[in-house]
């Protein structure tokens, strides 16, 4: 996927302003960047539910725009924060929807099989006929990480998945994250407010300000004082733990 | 019945299409209700909470002015297109407001249905319709005989197109973003969905006139127990919608026996009661209440 001079305006303020990379595929990339940097706005665009007003999102060799809805529903997901619907429906149905691309309303054996080892994967046997508007925070957002799974996308995109979880299910929303990538091969595209979060658990890291990518780059590459320093006008310090970057902020 | 053509005859001119017309009415309103929530997200909203009652009957008093002599196949399709229009106009300003409390949604809606009662009053005072319109302002079911009632038939082809998009509702129902995951395409979808519930109003309404409530408190009652997947709850909510529909018709015939009362007094009566209930419910329990009762279990971590 290669993404080409986005921009966008709201209200003749410029949002996002010539924003170009390329995502690298099978990997788990990282949105940081401080409020209003355009993280989401990219996200929003890149998976075809908002449209740019310049620019061009490549998906696999042909533009997005070109796509049947459909067609891309198969191949991309995205879940947004937005996703906190009162719907009383149960963890099952739920995952169900997430085979409507492929079979419309009449699911297939298949489709079934899919549902059944989606929820399998995200451990919600016990919960699978509770409505999940019973469900916890957490239960809830793995119930539609269950639905991307049964969707069967080569691309999933998640908008801020730890919003409003605490430290024990934020971390196993991040080793969910992992694993959709290492085991089941997707390339994952996230938003994430938690820099460590990010640095723990991402291979690309794409730093945004004011509507524009500050830094695009492994870990290692994008994690580090100067960096930091510059996008978040925090002073930063930088510890390495298991290998891997940490920060501290003051 | 034995053998005597007068009864029979009674029978098939009156009797059964009453009965007919009850359990179309009952299926109609209860599934176009069902509809109307879900598509917006919104418990509260109705035909009688929106605003496609009234302006069925606002169609159809156009259809009378202008067209003395209309059958009642015209006045339907002045009923339909209003009706549509009506309610497009209420969601496509409920959306574009988005209140934070949901007990404004029908509230303003029902401004909105007397605004457009309002002036259908005053058309029908300044051209003396009144009495012309009164049929249709109050439903009754005592006119309902051979010939002058088949269009509500309109409601069932209508029930089984819903019920084949019944999941396209559904997802709508979820949000823009979710729908367009999944390939959905929201505003046809949403476009159709309050159609079809507007064109199952509207061929109710010219037969039988304003029937309110149903479409209120039926699929609000039985999402309670069964959740919110349309696939699961149509057809309980067609059934309990016409089972209302039939006491409430057997209580107006038997309360100041020989004479009968209109059906939309006793459906009123009970219907607004009912209401305020699940107002009072909703507004000191939430969603979440419910769930757990209904459901036994009380594990709930929040």
């Amino acid at each position: 996927m290669i993404i080409e001079k986005l921009s966008k305006h709201y209200d003749g303020k410029k949002v996002l302003n010539s924003v170009s990379f390329e995502i690298p595929k099978k990997s788990v990339i990282s949105m940081i960047g401080p409020n209003g940097a355009g993280k989401s706005t990219v996200l929003n665009i890149i998976s075809r539910l908002m449209a740019q007003d310049e620019g061009v999102v490549n998906f696999e060799g042909k533009n997005i725009k070109k796509y049947k809805s459909n067609e891309l529903s198969k191949r991309l997901a995205i879940l947004t924060q937005t996703n906190n619907v009162q719907m009383k429906l149960t963890v099952r149905e739920l995952v169900s929807f997430g085979r409507f691309p492929y079979s419309g309303n009449r699911l297939t054996e298949e489709d079934k099989k899919m549902v059944d080892k989606a929820i399998s994967y995200m451990e919600l046997n016990d919960f699978e006929d509770r409505f999940i508007d019973e469900l916890s925070g957490g239960q809830r957002q793995r119930a539609y990480i269950a639905m991307v799974i049964a969707q069967n996308t080569e691309y999933v995109m998640l908008d801020e998945p730890t919003n409003n979880l605490d430290i024990y299910h934020a971390t196993n929303m991040m080793k969910i994250v992992r694993k959709l990538c290492d085991e089941l091969g997707k390339t994952v595209i996230l938003v994430l407010h938690e820099i460590n979060y990010a640095a723990f658990y991402s291979d690309y890291i794409c730093a945004m300000k004011n509507g524009q990518i500050a830094k695009f780059g492994t870990v290692k590459e994008v994690i580090n004082k100067e960096t930091l320093s510059e996008i978040y006008n925090v002073d930063f310090e930088i510890l390495e733990i298991q290998g891997k970057p940490l920060s501290i902020y003051y | 019945m034995t053998g005597d053509i007068y009864q029979i005859e009674l029978f098939f001119i009156s009797r059964l299409p009453r009965l007919l017309a009850i359990l179309c009415t009952g299926f109609g309103m209860s599934v176009a209700g069902l509809i109307m929530q879900q598509l917006c997200m919104n418990k509260f909203v109705s035909p009688t909470t929106g605003a496609t009652i009234s302006s069925a009957q606002f169609g159809i008093l156009i259809a009378l002015l202008f067209m003395p002599a209309s059958t009642i196949w015209t006045r339907a399709i002045f009923a339909f297109v209003f009706s549509i229009l009506g309610t497009i106009i209420f969601v496509s300003f409920v959306q574009k407001i988005q209140f934070k409390d949901v007990v404004m949604v029908p509230l303003v809606g029902i401004m909105f249905n007397n605004i457009i009662g309002g002036v259908t009053n005053y058309i029908a005072y300044k051209y003396e319709m009144t009495q012309a319109l009164s049929s249709w302002l109050v439903g009754h079911f005592s006119s309902v005989i051979r010939g002058r009632y088949e269009i509500v038939y309109m409601v069932l082809p209508l029930i089984i197109i819903a019920f084949i998009f019944s999941n396209h509702f559904n997802i709508v129902g979820m949000g823009k973003d979710f729908s367009k995951n999944l390939g959905v395409n929201y505003n046809l979808v949403l476009f159709c969905g309050l159609a079809i519930s507007a064109m199952i109003t509207g061929s109710i309404v010219v037969v039988v006139g304003s029937i309110s409530y149903i479409g209120l408190i039926v699929p609000n009652i039985v999402t309670m127990f069964k959740g919110d997947k349309i696939r699961g709850t149509l057809i309980d909510t067609a059934l309990f919608g016409a089972l209302f529909v039939l006491i409430c018709d057997i209580i107006g015939r038997v309360i100041i026996l020989p004479y009968e009362l209109p059906i939309e007094l006793i459906i009123g009566v009970l219907g607004s009661i009912l209401f305020i209930i699940m107002l009072f419910y909703r507004l000191n329990n939430g969603r979440k209440a419910i769930a757990l009762k209904i459901g036994g279990k009380c594990s709930c971590s929040q």
